[in-house]
């Protein structure tokens, strides 16, 4: 047993060596340790928790059972999940510290003297706005991290969907939270938490089904988010100041990563939020749907226009993930290097399902990270490459985006492929990009369209090379 | 008059958003998806609560109402936990330099 300011103490400790974890992720070098000071806060909480319990009976076994439990189903996971799932991964694993925040709020609300939090019927008011709002968000988190695990596992159609008055019942689904949370201060009865749990869980489904596909990376980011506030109205019931710090941490940190995927498709949170995108929206591009002439070329004629470069620029987007052409590219650009051919790859921020995704697909497929650069790090060298292979990615290349003021993607940032001497784009059709508008790029004079499978193409290529 | 606890711990919750904002926004765009999955493992540090709901009650029936939810929330924790960490270690570990005698 120990005491409660030393078990304050380590609570403290670990919240920092949790910042510090973050504060790792600063560079590739300094990553791993802050991983490392990740594991030792979380191994401080819980021993300092089971100590100041301290309470070994049959209790603590079970403990270790159950730990043991999840801890090997976890670990199966993590190293089994290929590369490419992992946004899938990551709404699946929300969706648990979703739950387990419902869980931790319902044993609080059920049992609030071991939590000292007042007694059954006549819980501190303030405790229970707390553990609340905890279960409202967790439940939120919960719910519709798992639309957004079907959507991205192909399970459920990633198209929107809407119907007519869903803003308008959200919006009042979200007030009767509010008001039922109002009402369980003042009645204390157990019915009223459990309607809040129920509506939060519907809230959390009604709230992501309308939102289309391509908008997941935001998504994925924002439930990030609710999964931190949800922990942190849990440290405030709990009085515990590692969950308060690693709420608002988590909380924060999911908010940036949904601003700056926001600011990536030039759209405001709110139109992600309220859906639709890609389903209704017709654009100017796509009346006008007359046959222009584009160019086709097959591997040997892109093979013979890298030979012949002598800096080449990877675009790569979604499609590389879906196709998993990433080992087949790295093999291609390795004959290139071979060949003294200068090679860089382009990301957009947006490009795949998360945050990050292309970097991890090429760090997994061996590419050193330092040759892969950011959007704002790599626009100005387009105008002097000789070659940009465009693999998988679409609506990101799209001029348009900087010269028609009707289009949807206007203002987008977008990677200015088209000042390349030569234009490479592998794709299966000239069907148009998520956004559903024609890529102006196909019709481009030095725009060489590859129409083939990513990753077949791109190992034809590295044979012709 | 003293100081509702309250307050100590609001203070500390808007501190720590803005320590935060500042932590995440250093974070090199090419580690947004390791971020993701860390914050996810260190979110589950919720398991603090669940242990207490699993063992500070008087019950020891674990089917008991008062344990049971604790310790369901003890799995899911540490399914987080366990997977969180170690899909970043596994990320991490793939990002590598090139490598400058190789040439």
């Amino acid at each position: 047993m120990i005491s409660a300011n030393l078990s304050a103490i380590f609570y403290l400790i670990s919240g920092v060596l949790f910042i510090l974890a973050l504060r790792g992720l600063s560079s590739p070098e300094t990553s791993r340790q802050g991983n490392f000071f990740g594991i030792l806060g979380m191994l401080i909480a819980i021993t300092v928790t089971l100590l100041s319990i301290g309470n070994f009976s049959t209790g603590f076994l079970y403990l270790l059972i159950f730990l043991l439990i999840g801890g090997s189903i976890g670990a199966f996971i993590a190293f089994k999940i290929p590369m490419t799932a992992m946004p899938e991964l990551v709404a699946g694993f929300h969706s648990l510290v979703g739950l387990a925040a419902v869980f931790v709020a319902i044993s609080a609300f059920l049992n609030p003297e071991i939590f000292n939090l007042g007694s059954t019927g006549a819980i501190k008011i303030a405790s229970l706005i707390e553990m609340s709002l905890g279960a409202s968000i967790g439940a939120i988190t919960f719910t519709g991290s798992i639309i957004a695990f079907l959507k991205l596992r192909g399970i459920m159609s990633g198209s929107p969907i809407t119907f007519v008055g869903q803003h308008l019942v959200n919006l009042l689904l979200g007030l009767s939270i509010i008001v039922i949370i109002f009402y369980l201060c003042k009645l204390q009865s157990e019915h009223l938490f459990w309607g809040i749990i129920v509506i939060s869980l519907l809230v959390g489904i009604l709230l992501i089904i309308p939102i289309g596909g391509a908008d997941m990376p935001v998504v994925i980011s924002m439930l990030n988010s609710y999964s931190g506030w949800a922990a942190a109205g849990i440290g405030f019931t709990l009085e515990n100041t590692a969950l308060i710090i690693t709420g608002a941490l988590v909380g924060s940190s999911g908010a940036i990563l949904s601003y700056i995927m926001c600011k990536g498709m030039n759209r405001s949170f709110f139109s992600v939020i309220l859906g639709g995108f890609g389903a209704s929206e017709q654009s100017s591009g796509l009346k006008t749907k007359d046959q222009r002439p584009v160019k086709s070329g097959n591997a040997d004629d892109a093979a013979f226009l890298m030979k012949n470069a002598s800096s080449v620029i990877i675009v790569p987007g979604y499609g590389m993930a879906v196709a998993q052409a990433q080992h087949a590219l790295r093999e291609m650009v390795d004959t290139l290097k071979k060949n003294d051919i200068k090679v860089s790859y382009a990301i957009h921020p947006v490009a795949g399902r998360m945050p990050g995704h292309m970097n991890v697909l090429l760090a997994e497929a061996n590419v050193p990270y330092d040759e892969v650069f950011e959007l704002d790090e790599i626009n100005n060298d387009f105008a002097n490459a000789d070659v940009a292979f465009v693999i998988g990615a679409n609506d990101v290349t799209n001029p348009v985006a900087k010269s028609d003021p009707q289009s949807p993607i206007y203002g987008m940032p977008v990677l200015d492929v088209e000042k390349c001497k030569s234009v490479l784009f592998v794709k299966r059709s000239l069907s148009p990009g998520y956004a559903g508008i024609d890529n102006e790029l196909f019709y481009k004079e030095n725009t060489l369209m590859l129409f083939d499978d990513a990753k077949k193409m791109t190992e034809e290529i590295t044979k012709n090379l | 008059m003293e100081i509702d606890p309250f307050i100590f711990r609001l203070s500390i919750f808007i501190l720590s958003i803005f320590v935060g904002y500042y932590v995440v926004w250093s974070v090199t765009p090419s580690l947004h998806t390791p971020l993701m999955s860390v914050t996810n493992a260190i979110s589950s540090v919720i398991i603090v609560g669940a242990i207490i709901a699993a063992l500070a009650g008087s019950s020891e029936n674990i089917f008991d109402k008062a344990n049971i939810f604790g310790y369901m929330a003890i799995v899911l924790a540490a399914v987080n936990i366990f997977g969180g960490f170690l899909v970043t270690q596994r990320m991490l570990a793939m990002y590598k330099k090139k490598k400058k005698d190789k040439k």
